[in-house]
């Protein structure tokens, strides 16, 4: 039983790992809160649906759903986040809202606010490995974000694109003076971490075989709670964070009943923002200090 | 320096790093009440940091700040600025969409309970007012009154960030780099006013990199080099330390 | 005056206080996505006194707000710590543990709901509405109104000459959380039927529409918000589901030309020449 909900929980927190991770990559490289990636999720999930809707395989959807949540989020970098970059950081969160307002509103007037279910199985099958029960989605779910994760971290740290990314993330005007074009890097940290969410959106979408313009607000706006125990400012925080709240979201409902799971993760998210701002893995927290 | 009457100001053996960098390195200093004691260092000395540390701002790494013997070290810095200690800036620090009046408001904030500063200022406190018209007119900007502070010109900014400090009537003022960048007509205003500052007794402690200005000015002085005190004493003394000419023109060679 | 006008001038009273317990923090510097947590703490007290207790509306409005804004205080002290992004995502958490916390409290109906409140009348609604956009704009002449301007432009600054930004900022926060629940607990006396779910983020997130698209550096600029978010929809039939989208769209158009919102000081000193506000 326990170790059941084990994997019940890394399901799940396998999920809030992608889409903690979204956020965090605008968060950690940006110093700002997309609150968009919350609806980037749930529009990520009804474009896979789309896709298998029509019949067609499991991976193409993860495309759709990754590349559409992309755009979308290209667009909200170039309308919600580049006007305002001189702004007080609120202003960006304040107008990422209005996307995600937009968003979900769409989102309802397209596929109606009624959960839009899967009729055929994706993937049928389950594989018994001693009292365990796992099911092929949970397979799924579970191998193809460690994938991505594996391919995130590839392009952060290998690549050309990851060290200008990283650069940025230290310092955007001294990245700028050597030569890294900072706006279109900006542009790629947010797609990619559409890309993320979009992702995440298809597999839960999924795993649940059902899907609602409301799981931005349910489930999406909860992976926030899953940055900050992780740590706002190191991406890979998220790597550890998701499949803990994962678990201990899946283990409050076994044994606290359903109601009680979203008190126990935001109580969560604000102790460790009042004790560990650094979050749960950070390092000793710096004296440097504001310069007055 | 009379050695009987306790220190307006004194830094005990005070030490402040950021990371690895030590700002600053066991310093000591005085200030007497009525002195006007001038810091000077090359840039990046600590000069600054010193003022940090005196005022809250930054707590000091070990060592300790007294004011009239209190111990002020660990004190927030709002309550170190109510004990009598307040500042001007190295770059300015008026509030925005704030007038040259309210500056002089707003900077006085013992005046008055709660419940009582929550009416209109009219009611709430005529004291208030009366002193903010007292400094307006020491400081002579009364044409400005109206004026956002920060669309002044440059020289009458650093003078509202003045009387902002002075208006709540502080034991020490604090001024960092008070006529970096003015005229020498309105470096000799400055000068002025601190002199008659001073006659009503306040202390002066005083950042400038103008040696004229401060050789002019200064009951004393202490001299900072990468956060240690290399020299110190009368202004004539000061000019003829090696160590000193050492600290700036090695600096510039 | 139709009963459907008189639902509309009540929403637009209830969202003005919402939209003021918004600004009041906002005022301090201070972002929070969290009120619809103390509307609900209002308006699951109000409820309570006046049904279970017995205690006349007014009454159970005080204690309430009162109640709600020692909280606000409680949660406020070492949440202040925190600032801009960190703080909305602690105010966010919150505002959603409350309404959980609702969810699993069977004593007052959990997710049912609770109900057997007597209906308010618009113009007490209004009265209340009325009375704290008055007292605001008479703070906002003190020299209180003055310190929380100094610490919202620059803490540092105001600390370093006598101000001390944490009591002005809890004190904000306590303020705003006691509007919120006045709000709550008229909400729930107009409606006489609640649920955790009329306390959600998407109520959090109104109030600061409201504010941000009304002006939030002046006390009537909610008011407007207000107004535009319960008016506009009215005179947009056409854009009946499409709303939302607007109101987004509203938002970043208005953060794009005119962040401040629209009605400021200049604005307002424009359409009354004499006042010197
Ligand atoms: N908040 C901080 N974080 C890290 N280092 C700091 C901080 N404040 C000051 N320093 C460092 O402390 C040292 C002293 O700086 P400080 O500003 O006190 O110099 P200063 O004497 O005022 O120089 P200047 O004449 O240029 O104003 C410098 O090396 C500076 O980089
Ligand atoms: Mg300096």
């Amino acid at each position: 039983m326990l170790i059941q909900q084990l994997v019940n929980g890394l399901t799940l927190g396998a999920v809030y790992t992608l889409i903690a991770l979204s956020f965090s990559l605008v968060m950690g490289i940006l110093g700002v809160l997309n609150l968009a990636i919350a609806e980037l999720f749930m529009l990520g999930g009804y474009f896979g649906f789309a896709v298998l809707m029509a019949q067609l395989p499991l991976p193409l959807a993860l495309i759709a759903g990754m590349a559409g949540a992309a755009l979308v989020a290209a667009i909200v970098e170039r309308i919600g986040y580049q006007p305002f970059r001189a702004a007080p950081v609120v202003t960006p969160m304040l107008s990422t809202l209005g996307f995600s307002i937009i968003l979900q509103n769409v989102a309802t007037n397209v596929w109606g606010s009624d959960p839009l279910q899967l009729t055929d199985e994706v993937l049928s099958g389950r594989f018994n490995i001693g009292p365990v029960s796992v099911s092929a989605i949970q397979l799924t779910v579970l191998g193809v974000t460690v994938l991505l994760v594996a391919l995130l971290a590839f392009l952060v740290q290998r690549t050309s694109i990851g060290r200008a990314l990283r650069a940025v993330a230290e310092n955007r005007d001294v990245a700028r003076l050597l030569g890294v074009p900072a706006g279109r890097i900006t542009l790629i940290a947010f797609m990619l971490s559409g890309a993320l969410a979009g992702a995440a959106g298809v597999l839960i979408g999924v795993h649940y075989a059902a899907i609602t313009p409301y799981i931005g607000v349910e489930i999406g706006l909860k992976a926030i709670a899953v940055m900050v125990v992780g740590g706002t400012t190191r991406i890979w925080g998220a790597l550890i964070a998701g499949p803990l709240m994962g678990v201990v979201e899946v283990m409050t409902v076994a044994y606290g009943g359903s109601q009680i799971r979203d008190f126990v993760v935001y109580g969560f998210m604000i102790l460790i923002l009042l004790l560990r701002p650094q979050g749960l893995l950070g390092g000793g927290r710096s004296d440097q200090g504001q310069r007055v | 320096m009379n050695s009987t009457a306790p220190a307006r100001l004194k830094l005990d053996h005070v030490t402040k790093t950021f990371g690895g960098v030590h700002a600053l390195t066991d310093l000591s200093l005085q200030v007497a009440p009525g002195q006007i004691v001038g810091v000077i260092g090359p840039n990046g000395a600590g000069k600054t940091t010193t003022f940090n540390v005196i005022t809250g701002a930054y707590r000091a790494t070990s060592g300790s700040v007294l004011l009239d013997g209190h111990d002020v070290t660990a004190e927030p810095s709002h309550r170190i600025a109510r004990a009598g200690i307040m500042r001007t800036f190295q770059n300015i620090r008026l509030f925005s969409d704030m007038s040259v009046w309210e500056h002089l408001l707003v900077a006085q904030p013992h005046a008055g309970s709660f419940a009582r500063r929550l009416l209109p200022t009219r009611f709430s406190n005529p004291k208030a007012i009366e002193r903010a018209e007292e400094v307006l007119e020491f400081f002579a900007l009364g044409d400005v009154r109206n004026r956002l502070a920060r669309s002044l010109p440059y020289g009458l900014q650093r003078k509202v960030e003045m009387a902002r400090a002075v208006t709540a009537r502080p034991k020490l003022l604090l001024l960092d780099e008070p006529v970096a960048g003015m005229n020498h007509d309105e470096a000799e205003t400055i000068r002025s006013l601190m002199l008659r500052l001073r006659q009503d007794g306040l202390s002066i402690l005083l950042i400038e990199h103008d040696m004229a200005f401060v050789m002019n000015l200064c009951d004393h002085l202490y001299v900072l080099d990468f956060g240690v005190l290399i020299a110190q004493g009368r202004p004539e003394e000061i000019r003829l330390n090696p160590a000193v000419l050492d600290a700036y023109l090695g600096r510039a060679a | 005056m139709s009963v459907y006008d008189a639902g509309l001038l009540s929403d637009i009273g209830i969202l003005l206080l919402g939209a003021l317990s918004v600004y009041i923090i906002l005022a301090t510097g201070q972002l929070s996505l969290g009120n619809a947590g103390f509307m609900g703490i209002g308006a699951y007290l109000t409820s309570w006194l006046t049904v279970v207790a017995g205690l006349p509306i007014t009454a159970a409005l005080i204690v309430a707000a009162l109640v709600s804004g020692a909280i606000g205080v409680a949660v406020g002290f070492p949440a202040l710590r925190l600032k801009g992004i960190y703080l909305a995502m602690a105010t966010l958490g919150f505002g959603e543990m409350v309404r959980s916390f609702f969810q699993n409290f069977s004593a007052m109906g959990g997710s049912e709901g609770f109900h057997g409140m007597h209906h308010v009348s618009t113009g007490y609604i209004w009265t209340w509405a009325a009375i704290v956009l008055v007292l605001i704009m008479l703070i906002e002449a003190s020299p209180i109104w003055l310190e929380i301007r100094a610490v919202r432009d620059d803490e540092t600054a105001a600390g370093l000459v006598g101000l001390n930004p944490t009591e002005i900022k809890v004190g904000a926060f306590g303020c705003g959380a006691a509007v919120a629940a006045i709000a709550g607990g008229l909400f729930a006396h107009h409606h006489v039927y609640i649920e955790p779910g009329n306390f959600s983020f998407e109520r959090s997130i109104d109030f600061v529409l409201a504010v941000i698209l009304g002006g939030s550096t002046v006390a009537p600029g909610a008011l407007a918000g207000a107004v535009i978010l319960v008016v506009l929809p009215e005179y947009l039939r056409f854009l009946a589901d499409w709303r939302f989208a607007a109101f987004g769209a509203l938002l970043i158009g208005m953060l794009l030309v005119r962040r401040q919102g629209l009605l400021d000081r200049a604005l307002l000193r424009f359409a009354w020449p004499r006042s010197r506000a």
